[in-house]
């Protein structure tokens, strides 16, 4: 039994509790599919749906009057849309990096995160992949980033970063898609045995693909999910680090530094699983999920969250060092004057409009997880729940304060500017929180929100131990018997 | 029609714990079958030693389309960006000189390359896999057991399909009993 038990001697413990059998398991996950759904879904459902509804009230709008209804104009011309996009996609790393970067490492705590994590993936890059379509302003006209042949001879200039990023993004969502899918293939075939009716039968069958479990399957099955994982971890970081390319490959001060690819996979890393966190707890509370999801794997979450705000307030500490160091008066005054309020007054006579939003990223992102230092903190569900929504909106301060204090003044004062959103601006937004929201409800009630067949893996005594098993045997296997040396 | 009649498509075995199914998996394994298989509610460790498999080779699939993919990228984007032939009449490429940089500069190149590497492997890996282990298909035989349901839930099964050379009625059932299953049935299939 060396695989699955916990190190004693450095005081590990089962992650579920003693006595958890396989069909407790079942019946717990599948059970939420299956009973009514609680009354708390359905507030937050019609809420979502709602919200949705706004979503597409923000959308039409914007396609008949066109871009002018955001408040982007020179000299800011990526604003709260561009904002949204880096912030969502980050959100979706969290998954990513649950499914496929802590399978590689072997962390058995997983399991009972990863398909809610990667459900959230794919719904988070859904809502990130809105912002630059509607960007463009003529959203029909889309189809012009993909290599088409095409009457007019025109191809994309595949050396823009926006390019990278057309790429990157919809293959980082046709991974996440795949990867997710394969996941579920197991638990949609549990769900499809347990089913009563017809319809959820056919329906959860058709998707089972017909799957029976056997180990002749979960052979090739392991292997092919060892290789989504083993290229979703370089896709996860690549992704990012082509979404952070869009600044660091242009010239304006604030935006053209080096640090950026890692600092923008932490902080995508980090604001994901803050997420994670803040839907874990509500949904565990409302399904009643506390035999599953235990307090243990919620404090690793908090330690893991710990470390990366370490790593983000070393990329601010950084990039300030640099602007200093660097005697660029030009990235200077960005980081000193419209980052951190410092420094002269500017042409008109004020101090940096935006340095609120410098400190509110910094209070969110580094200060406010160092609480997780403290095990008491770690263990506590109000103050997890409180600094995980925290910092996923120190996360979308940090993008605003890249996007919008490195373009308002640049250069040129001749030129300098500043950015309002508008009602659209901030409608759109809140009405992205709908779609993801809304798909989000839907996955938990009608799918498998964990990994039913990874988590009885976890279980103690889940895998035999063919060493005991053959040692006992009174004929030893042929291979066995040592071969004589000639 | 009338005179449907049935014929034998394997042997259902029960088992209540990994350690029993692996014992009994040896066992069947020993006998020399090759139409078997243990069906699991999660991959077991352990399994492929106990059941004599040899080890998967899905990688290949894998790592070829993801090299075919790293060469159509740079094919892709040296034609549409760095020559101006026409190929089989798609349009021709046009080569843009961007930053000072030489037409086919490689690179700003290498995102893209990477990424149609990347979806180009997932792909192949989740299509090679459907065809390795020939799914969808929902229509086996072993459905036909209603025992067969806790198969995803908590117990684990050995079936012997009686398409394997060795199946004997009277053989293959006794070694399975030989196992201590917790059950055993012989599951039918329509003739047509």
């Amino acid at each position: 039994m060396s695989y699955d038990a916990p190190i004693k001697e450095l005081g590990e413990t089962h992650l579920l509790p003693e006595g958890t059998t396989r069909n407790d398991i079942t019946e717990t996950i599948a059970g939420v599919t299956e009973n009514p759904a609680p009354r708390g879904w359905w507030l937050l459902f019609l809420l979502s749906v709602s919200v949705l509804g706004i979503m597409g009230a923000a959308l039409a709008y914007l396609f008949t009057q066109g871009v002018g209804v955001w408040g982007n104009n020179a000299p800011v011309y990526w604003a709260w849309d561009i904002t949204n996009f880096v912030w969502w996609i980050g959100i979706g790393h969290a998954g990513t990096l649950i499914s496929a970067i802590l399978f590689l490492f072997r962390q058995k705590w997983r399991t009972s995160i990863n398909r809610f994590a990667e459900a959230m993936t794919v719904f988070a890059v859904l809502c990130a992949g809105l912002f630059p379509a509607i960007h463009t302003g003529r959203p029909w006209f889309d189809y012009y980033l993909f290599p088409i042949p095409n009457q007019m001879d025109m191809w994309p200039n595949f050396k823009s970063p926006l390019m990278w990023d057309v790429f990157a993004v919809s293959t980082y969502l046709t991974i996440s898609v795949i990867f997710w899918y394969v996941g579920l293939i197991p638990d949609l075939a549990t769900l499809r045995d347990r089913s009563k009716n017809l319809v959820r039968k056919r329906v959860y069958g058709f998707f089972a693909l017909g799957w029976r479990g056997a180990h002749r399957h979960w052979q090739h099955y392991e292997r092919a999910y060892l290789i989504f994982a083993g290229i979703s971890t370089p896709l996860v970081l690549s992704v990012h680090s082509v979404v952070s390319f869009d600044f660091a490959t242009s010239v304006v001060p604030g935006w053209h530094t080096t640090i950026f690819p890692p600092y923008f996979v932490a902080g995508a890393v980090f604001s994901g699983f803050a997420l994670v966190m803040t839907l874990m707890l509500i949904c565990r509370s409302i399904f009643k999920l506390h035999n599953i999801v235990t307090i243990k794997h919620l404090d690793l979450m908090n330690k893991f969250m710990l470390g990366v705000s370490l790593l983000v307030g070393y990329a601010y500490a950084m990039e300030f060092f640099i602007a200093w160091y660097s005697a660029n008066p030009y990235e200077q005054w960005v980081f000193f004057h419209n980052r951190l309020g410092w420094g002269q007054l500017d042409s008109n006579g004020n101090w940096g409009p935006l340095w609120w939003a410098y400190y509110a990223m910094v209070f969110c992102n580094v200060v406010v997880p160092q609480i997780f230092w403290f095990k008491r903190a770690r263990t506590s569900v109000p103050i997890m729940l409180i600094a995980s929504v925290l910092i996923n909106i120190g996360m979308w301060f940090e993008r605003f304060v890249i996007i919008v204090t490195s373009t308002y003044q640049d250069f040129l004062p001749s030129s300098w500017g500043m950015f309002h959103p508008t009602l659209i601006d901030i409608l759109t937004y809140l009405g992205t929180f709908g779609l993801f929201f809304t798909l989000f409800l839907l996955f938990v009630r009608w799918l498998p929100m964990i990994a039913i067949a990874e988590v009885k893996g976890n279980l103690p005594g889940a895998h035999p131990d063919l060493h005991a098993l053959t040692a006992h045997d009174e004929e030893p296997d042929a291979a066995a018997v040592p071969v004589p040396a000639e | 029609m009338a005179n449907q009649t049935k014929q034998p498509a394997l042997y259902l075995a029960e088992y209540g714990t990994p350690n029993t199914i692996a014992k009994a998996a040896m066992k069947v394994r020993d006998a020399g079958y090759q139409k078997w298989d243990c069906h699991t509610p999660y991959a077991m460790h352990g399994m492929d030693e106990a059941m004599g498999l040899k080890p998967t080779r899905i990688g290949v699939i894998s790592f070829i389309f993801g090299m075919l993919g790293l060469a159509t990228a740079v094919f892709m984007m040296q034609y549409t960006n760095a020559f101006s032939f026409n190929l089989l009449n798609i349009g021709a490429g046009y080569p843009l000189v961007v930053g000072g940089k030489p037409p086919g500069a490689f690179p700003p190149m290498v995102p893209i390359i990477f990424e149609l590497g990347i979806l180009l492997c997932g792909l192949a890996t989740l299509f090679g896999l459907l065809y390795i282990i020939k799914l969808p298909m929902h229509n086996h035989p072993i459905f036909e057991s209603e025992r067969f349901e806790a198969a995803s839930d908590d117990r684990f099964f050995i079936s012997i399909e009686a398409g394997d050379q060795k199946f004997d009625l009277e053989r293959t059932k006794a070694l399975l009993e030989a196992t201590d299953p917790i059950s055993l049935e012989l599951i039918e299939e329509e003739v047509q």
